[in-house]
Formats: C-alpha cells, structure tokens, sequence
C-alpha cells in the first residue's frame, strides 16, 4: 500500500503526549496499528539523547515513520530526516514542513522543495500538506508516492473541514495512497474520511489526550474499518428530495387545520 | 543486639523523605550523597515544588493523586514553609475548551469569574474571564524543603554524608535504599530520562499567592511564587536525556507564556536557567522494587515532591518487612490499578 509495503491496519498512530509509554504502548495495541510515526526534534534535541523513547517504541515492533514535526525549514526538515533515517534504518519520512508556528499549517512551497530533495535522495516522502490540488500535483511530481492532507489544524480536533476539497483530491489521485493527517478529534471524523475513500488516517492527540487514551485507540480502530467497509459497499449520494422506500400514492394524508 | 543499620544512598527528595520516615519508625539511618552538598546534581533541585494532586489528576493516572493526596499534610507538618493556598489554572479566551476539558477530568475545584480571580490574585485582575481554583492545594521552596528535612534528619540522629559514592550492592548495612534517581540505571534497566527544563525570574512587579498554571495546547506553563519577588517557571517535559543547558526554543517558550500571563515579567530579570532529567519508569508511577537486601526507590518523575512521602512510606514498610521476618512479608505492597 505505502511505497511496496502491504498492511493490514489503515491506522497509523502518533507517539506524542501520552500520559505515559506504557499507556501509549496498550493504545497502540488496542488500535491495531502497524505503523507509529516518531518526532525527532521535538523529543530528540539531538541524534543521541532521545535513546530510551526511540529503543522503547522500536522494541515494540512497529514499522517506524518517523516525522519532522517542528522543522520551520526545508534545510532542517532534510537535515532531520537524514537523521531519522539512520537512527531507524528507514527510508520512511513523514515530511512536515511548518509554514506558521500559531496554526502549525504547511508552508507547501518549503514542502515541495524538501520533498524533491529527499526523494532524489532514496527516501520515501510521506508529505503532510494541505488538500490542495495543485500543491498535490507538485509533490507527486517531486517523488512523493503517498499524499497525507490535513482533515483540519493539528491538534484541533475539528474533523475534515474541506470535505469537498478532499473528496476532489481523492479523484484527481486515484492510484496514489491518500492519508488524512491532523485534525481528527473523534472517530466519527475517522469513518467519514474513510468513506471518502480514503486509504488510512493517521492520528495522535485525538488518542493521546483522550481521558482514556487506550479505549480511544479501540474506538478509532472501529471506526476507521466501519468507514473502510461503508467505502467499499458503495453508499448512497445525499440528494435534495426525499425517497421513500415505499410508494406513497393512495395512502392517506393528513393535513393541518 | 544492635539496632539494623540502613543505608541510603542518594539525598535527592526521594533519598531525604525515605531517610526521614525510616528515622521516624526508630531505626538507625544513614545517607549517603555523591554530591558535594546538598542538592548538587540532584533533579529535585530544579523542581517546582508544586503540591497539586487535583490539577496533575487532568493529565495523569488516578494513581497520582490518590497518593499524592496525603502528602499535603505530611509537607506541611515537617516543613513549616508550605504554602496551602491552594492554586489557580486559567487559559487565554481562545483556549478556553481546553479549561472545560480540565476541569471534566478533575475534581476538588471551583469556577472563577473575573471578579473572584481578581480577588484571589490581583495581579491577575482583568487578565483572564475564567479560571480554576482548587482550594486545598499546596506550594513550598523545594530548596529550602530539602533543606529542612536534612534539619529533621541532623535531630533524629542521622548523618548526610556528602562526596560519597557508593554502589548498593557493595554498602555494608542490613538494608540499603538506592535512592539515587538516574544514577540506578545501571540496576533498573526500564528507567529513563524525561528532561525537564526552569527559569527562575525576579520581578517586583507581579505578586501571586499562590501557583497558576496557564494551559496551553502546546506551551503549558506553571509560575510558582518563590517570596521575595522570585517566581520560578516551568517546566518543559521532553523525551530526551540530553543534559546541558536549556536550548533557546525552551527559554523562548517558557519566558513568552509568562508575558502572556503578566505582561509585568517583560521586565522580570533572568536569575537562573536549569535544566535536568527526571527519572521515570514506563508507567510515569513510582515503585519500590526489592533485590536482595538492595530496595530500589525510584521512578518519581515530574511529581518528586508530590509523590515522594508515599514512595517513602511504601520503601520503609518494606524495610520493616525485611526485618522482621517472623511476619508475613512475601511480598511488597504491590500497586493497585485503577
């Protein structure tokens, strides 16, 4: 699915703010997760210090994502992403380019370009953008085999905010993996992006932060395969004129006074 | 016969609490710190000292305050300094769904207007619309904390001795406690570091009674008041064991969400920046883990103060288990689940 790699889990899973690892370690169990993405800069500081989280999460054997969360430019987004790679022994990256501190939104321009750099350079992209078309196009022309809009603003819960913005991204890209990244607050917001047809979500505060991080992870798990399963049985389209599924000719209608 | 000797090794908060509880249930203690004096490498050191069950309760397992509770009192009775004013939690308007999360997964407070938080904390009056108060928390000078208990220590007869480096399996007493924070990696494999990081500012300008913590979806913050114009701000709590000092990023975040709580600390003087690394088992709770005649207290990560009576009081029941073997001591207290 992602890049030769098959999984059977369509939920990837964020590491960060957790009450506890071992609370985050029973989380990822109940989501059934395979894939946990890693903030190098945010927990690391540097290449060596941030040892203890990075083995504790590698001896849980998960596919690794790691990400560049908190990188402002593309030079330390590369420079991150070098770093990743040889820490996890992975070409993976989840490449966040931050274009306004308040908002965390992409700066796109800084993510196309990083993202051609590190594709010329073996990695394999997984660009956080926006759900904008053309910026989607520049990033799959740049390498990226993957594209991960946003649902909405990290962190604020709102759920997908550009329905229609994603549903054309869906169809302009149909052989292209797409993962809607950020935003999701509940699991409901989950299942709608996967009834768009949607290849996987991925979250973290919605889980993290939850009063009950482990049965939050349970609930999303539900949600995106309920919303994978409406996808594939083909739901119906919203219309403007009520269809009723028996006919009404004959019956008797009751008027006011 | 003479009275068992116990060691403990380390005079951090952990060290210096096991000691005193020991030291009070009658047996012969003796402590040992690798440091020069008191607090020299020590995490606690740079704690905030906050007593706070209730706020840490929002972000934390139940285990924290229910043992954290009772620490209140067990502070305010060695240590004549803590301050039970309780504390104050507010957020910029923007945020405020963030303050309704809080208080939905915490209990023992109340709602504030802006005339109660104006009453309470002056400083603060027009500052915010709503805020938390919850009455039967508590503050103390973690220093001057550390310094007291090593004064209750000196009357019941037990020695600090400093620039002694000692390993636990190779102290001769009948019972060692290895209180001694991340230096146990080497017996406790699981620990880690969480690295944590404080601004000590003076400001003349800006009176608080009592802690407030400004909730933030990423930049949370806490300032307790020091007396004397000090306020110490915290803390940073990253997944990194990088030592050495706080990185700008910290010191920006940290000094900008105090000047957005009181414009005032603009002017506040930098008296000190510090940085450490906490110690912390998987689970964030501390545990008291026995090899041999060696027991293990450790594991107290952001709430050393807060937590460190009951860590104590698990450790010296466990040793008075270890010398008494006519009772039923199989096993230690073990921790209970939620």
């Amino acid at each position: 699915m992602f890049y030769g790699v098959d999984l059977s889990s369509r939920l990837l899973l964020g590491t960060a703010r957790y009450p506890s690892p071992a609370i985050l370690e029973r989380a990822i169990k109940a989501s059934g997760a395979e894939v946990v993405t890693v903030s190098l800069r945010r927990e690391g500081g540097d290449a060596r210090s941030g040892q203890s989280f990075w083995q504790f999460i590698q001896s849980l054997g998960l596919r690794v994502l790691p990400n560049t969360a908190g990188c402002h430019s593309v030079k330390e987004a590369v420079t991150t992403a070098h770093m990743a790679r040889e820490l996890f022994d992975t070409p993976w990256i989840k490449l966040e380019v931050i274009g306004d501190a308040d908002t965390l939104q992409p700066d796109v321009f800084g993510l196309v370009e990083a993202a051609r750099i590190l594709s010329q350079d073996g990695f394999e992209v997984f660009p956080y953008t926006t759900e904008d078309l053309v910026v989607a196009d520049r990033l799959v022309e740049a390498g990226c085999r993957v594209l991960m809009p946003w649902g909405a603003p990290i962190g604020s819960a709102r759920g997908l905010n550009n329905v229609y913005g994603l549903k054309s991204l869906r169809a302009h890209f149909p052989d292209i993996p797409l993962v809607v990244d950020a935003g999701l607050g509940v699991p409901s917001h989950a299942a709608a992006a996967m009834e768009l047809g949607y290849d996987a979500v991925l979250l973290n505060t919605a889980v993290a932060e939850a009063g009950d991080p482990v049965e939050m992870a349970r609930a999303f798990a539900l949600a995106v395969k309920a919303g994978r399963a409406a996808h594939l049985a083909q739901p119906l389209e919203p219309r403007d004129m009520a269809q009723p599924s028996t006919p009404v000719i004959g019956k008797a209608v009751l008027g006011g006074i | 016969m003479a009275k068992p000797t116990i060691i403990v090794i380390g005079a951090g908060v952990a060290g210096l609490t096991c000691a005193l509880e020991l030291a009070e249930r009658g047996l012969s203690v003796e402590v040992v710190e690798r440091g020069r004096a008191l607090g020299e490498g020590s995490c606690s050191w740079m704690a905030g000292g906050m007593l706070a069950p209730w706020c840490e309760r929002a972000t934390t397992e139940p285990e924290v305050a229910d043992w954290g509770a009772p620490s209140i009192a067990w502070w305010a009775e060695r240590c004549p300094e803590t301050v039970r004013q309780g504390s104050v939690v507010v957020v910029q308007p923007r945020d405020l769904p963030d303050l309704t999360r809080f208080a939905q997964r915490t209990e023992r407070f109340e709602w504030l207007d802006a005339d109660r938080i104006a009453a309470l904390e002056p400083d603060l009056a027009g500052r915010f619309r709503r805020a938390l108060f919850f009455p039967d928390e508590a503050h103390l000078d973690p220093r001057r904390a550390l310094c007291a208990l090593a004064k209750r220590l000196q009357r019941h007869g037990v020695a600090i001795r400093f620039g002694v480096e000692l390993a636990p399996q190779e102290a001769h007493a009948d019972i060692v406690v290895d209180c001694r924070g991340l230096a146990a990696r080497d017996a406790l494999p699981d620990l880690r570091g969480v690295r944590g990081e404080m601004v000590v500012v003076r400001s003349p300008d800006v009176s608080l009674r009592r802690p407030v913590r400004m909730l933030h979806p990423r930049i949370p913050l806490y300032i307790v008041p020091r007396g004397d114009g000090l306020f110490m701000i915290g803390a940073t709590m990253i997944e990194s064991e990088r030592r050495g000092p706080v990185s700008v990023r910290s010191a920006v975040e940290l000094l900008g969400a105090a000047y957005a709580l009181h414009p005032a600390f603009g002017e506040a003087e930098i008296v000190e920046l510090g940085a450490d690394l906490r110690p912390a088992f998987p689970d964030n709770l501390p545990d008291v883990r026995r090899s041999g005649h060696v027991l293990h207290a450790n594991g107290l990560f952001r709430h050393g103060f807060l937590l460190a009576p009951a860590l104590a009081r698990r450790a010296a029941d466990a040793a008075l288990s270890m010398l008494q073997p006519e009772t039923n001591h199989a096993d230690l207290p073990q921790r209970q689940r939620a």
